[in-house]
């Protein structure tokens, strides 16, 4: 039975939105005199629900939030924008407090966040890892101890003792990534989303991470990338509004993730009023619908349905030369493909590839073939491009739609099948000799 | 197993809990970070070196200009008294004192704006970042109080002016203690207060300045008599000064009573600096 190394126990984060004084001390005197005599604020937000009142509005950033992680485990934690990722990361690091509840936690925790903190360019590589250990926690004998496993993992070996100002910005980073990667916490935690920095970079934090896994220490993971969450982690948690969502093994969160984030209700987008349609004076954009092949609005469909895509738009001002353009995405926000009627990209022949189009009223149309999606909910991004390259119209996920299973393709194999397209492609076994494994 | 059992055997090493308490001040935390404390106090001392066309002779040019003005205005012109001491050995004593609490001062009062990026994302005790200034700041002091002893062996050997070196001197250590506590508790008031009003800022500029007029340094407190002398006595630096003063050149005056003052006023507001600076500390990064 393994430790529980994390326990956050009714933890919650108040921030105080509004007015929090004027950050000028005369117009804080100013407030206050005011409200001594009764009168209205003067300072308060003109456009806020009531204004002149001196009322200050509170925000639960997170609200009783409680779990546990267990030592060598891990844990994903997934939540849209404004979850509350961020304030429990900053909780778990101690660069804020909770409101209410405490957080106990086992062993030496260090983020990746703080790769290069205090790093001083007049100083140099060594004396740069000093200050940086200090900083993240190590004292000066344990540094001193590590110091050439660290310039020899940095890689700077010969520009060690030149002031870190003179240094690339890559050598920079491989000498901060080398100080944090030796810091070897027993807890370490991975944001992601707030990992600045080129991919390489990105890169390599992952790979730090997944042999700090090997290793059998505590990682708590935060990500947008379900991709990497479902290859990391062994168990994830969702949040919600500041509030713990749900708590499971990593696919059931994120599809529990994939299914909130995602709404499946747009079946079609339309822009009535000309003036605020997407596009400019000469190009808008009218709707984009998602239609059956009896020309019905619908979104839902089984894997054995094929459908279409409709964009309609207007032309003003002849002489154009225009592209109907979609990207295609997953509920989970995978770019599957993108798609556009120039006239090399096409099945068929569309008469308006690669045209000038005259003024009127134009409908683009793609369609979706049967057997071409796995199960689940998509999106589209709407575009249309000018001289093939330009775009003048970009709607973001102008449409939804969810494929549901047929079971047309499930005759034989019943269990949870993977990706996000599921084509019916072909196959041809033969027997290559007749009962013998040498293949000579 | 049971949880229970499990439950004891947990010894957890760090518990994050809403810090309510006013007196909770970590000084076992501060202890932990001592390698980091040092550490901040060789990167400013590094950092201050290089770079600079000059290096460590800034710190001997502004006392001398100064010193040299001081001449120049309230010697020559206005004509005040030095206590019978050289002008350029007054000024300079005077100033040495004084520009270590105005650095200690204007240090530490930033200490929340100038490192809100590193405060963003790591924890460490924060009072490290004010007590690595006031331990910085005493290698200008030492550079100027060389400053000041080379000067006073060419006055004693160059211009025959008494030696007046006393044993008082051997306070010198205790003197600079209280005037970088009293640095250092009105630096983090006013730190912890300009997170929230940026126009203390402004004050603090032109506030040392003023404030240095109210100290003896450009006058002793032997020149006022009355309501003015007692104003002055109000200042818990000018004992200090005094006595300093008196440990080197032998003029200056002070009483046990008014460095009493100076000791309990210096407690008082170090006391009530860690305070607030606690309590802001701890929502600092919220109100950013």
């Amino acid at each position: 039975m393994s430790k529980v190394v994390i326990r956050v126990d009714n933890v919650g984060k108040k921030y105080r939105l509004g007015v929090i004084g004027t950050g000028r001390l005369k117009d804080d005197l100013n407030m206050w005199w005011a409200k001594a005599r009764g009168k209205e604020n003067p300072y308060s937000k003109v456009d806020s629900e009531n204004p002149g009142s001196f009322d200050e509005k509170e925000f639960w950033a997170l609200r009783d939030l409680s779990f546990e992680v267990k030592e060598g485990e891990v844990l994903g934690i997934i939540g849209k924008n404004g979850a509350g990722k961020s304030t429990l990361l900053k909780l778990l690091s101690r660069v804020t407090t909770p409101t209410t509840g405490e957080i106990k936690i086992k062993g030496r925790i260090a983020s990746l966040l703080e790769v290069g903190t205090g790093f001083h360019p007049e100083l140099t590589g060594r004396e740069n890892i000093f200050l940086n250990g200090a900083i993240l926690g190590m004292t000066k004998a344990e540094i001193r101890s590590k110091l050439d496993e660290i310039i020899a993992f940095s890689g700077v070996e010969v520009y060690v003792d030149t002031p870190v100002k003179r240094y690339s910005s890559g050598m920079y980073v491989r000498l901060a990534f080398a100080v944090a990667a030796h810091l070897e916490p027993e807890i370490l935690i991975v944001d992601e989303v707030l990992a600045v920095g080129d991919a390489d970079f990105q890169k390599k934090c992952i790979g730090k991470m997944g042999q700090v896994a090997k290793e059998g220490r505590t990682i708590l993971f935060v990500s947008h990338n379900m991709g990497a969450v479902q290859a990391l982690c062994s168990r994830a948690i969702m949040l919600q509004s500041g509030k713990l969502f749900y708590e499971g093994t990593t696919r059931d969160t994120i599809a529990k993730y994939s299914h909130m984030a995602f709404d499946g209700t747009k079946a079609m987008k339309i822009w009535p009023d000309p003036s605020i349609a997407p596009g400019n004076f000469s190009v808008k954009l009218l709707s984009v619908k998602v239609l059956d092949n009896l020309e019905n609005v619908r979104n839902i469909f089984t894997d054995n349905e094929e459908f279409f895509i409709e964009m309609e738009f207007s032309v003003q001002n002849a002489g154009n030369s225009l592209t109907s353009n979609l990207q295609l995405f997953t509920e989970g926000g995978i770019f599957v493909l993108s798609s556009g009627n120039w006239a090399s990209t096409t099945l068929n022949v569309d008469p308006y590839s690669n045209r000038t189009f005259g003024k009127g009223i134009f409908k683009s149309r793609m369609k979706f073939p049967a057997y071409f999606f796995n199960e689940g909910g998509y999106f589209i991004n709407a575009i249309i491009n000018r001289e093939a390259m330009t775009p003048i119209v970009y709607v973001e996920e102008a449409v939804t739609f969810t494929i549901v299973d047929s079971g047309d393709m499930r005759k034989e194999y019943t269990d949870f099948m993977g990706g996000v397209v599921r084509p019916k492609l072909e196959w041809m076994t033969t027997q290559v000799n007749e009962y013998s494994l040498n293949t000579n | 197993m049971n949880k229970d059992f499990e439950e004891i055997n947990v010894e957890w090493s760090l518990v994050i809990r809403p810090k309510t308490s006013w007196f909770d001040w970590q000084i076992a935390d501060i202890w932990r970070y001592r390698d980091l404390l040092m550490l901040f106090v060789r990167r400013d001392f590094v950092s201050a070196y290089k770079q600079t066309i000059l290096g460590p002779l800034w710190y001997l040019i502004q006392p001398l200009l100064t010193t040299v003005m001081f001449i120049v205005v309230f010697d020559r012109v206005a004509q005040i008294p030095t206590d019978g001491a050289p002008p350029a050995l007054f000024y300079l004593s005077g100033l040495v004192i004084w520009n270590y609490f105005s650095t200690c001062l204007t240090k530490t009062s930033v200490t929340f704006s100038a490192n809100s990026g590193i405060f963003g994302k790591v924890y460490f005790p924060r009072l490290i970042m004010p007590i690595s200034n006031i331990i910085s700041a005493l290698i200008g002091f030492g550079i100027q109080l060389m400053l000041l002893f080379v000067l006073l062996l060419y006055f004693y050997f160059f211009v025959g002016v008494q030696f007046s070196l006393n044993i008082y001197l051997l306070a010198l250590p205790f003197l600079l203690l209280l005037v970088a506590s009293l640095g250092l508790g009105f630096g983090i008031i006013i730190s912890s207060l300009t997170t929230k009003y940026r126009d203390l800022a402004n004050l603090i500029g032109f506030g040392t300045q003023l404030l240095m007029y109210a100290t003896p340094v450009i006058y002793p407190l032997s020149f006022f008599e009355g309501k003015y002398r007692s104003l002055i006595m109000i200042n818990p630096l000018t004992p200090i000064i005094e006595m300093f003063r008196f440990s080197i050149l032998g003029v200056g005056e002070f009483q046990v009573s008014s460095l009493l003052y100076t000791i309990i006023f210096t407690i008082v507001s170090l006391f009530i600096g860690i305070l607030i600076f606690n309590k802001i500390e701890k929502s600092f990064m919220d109100v950013v």
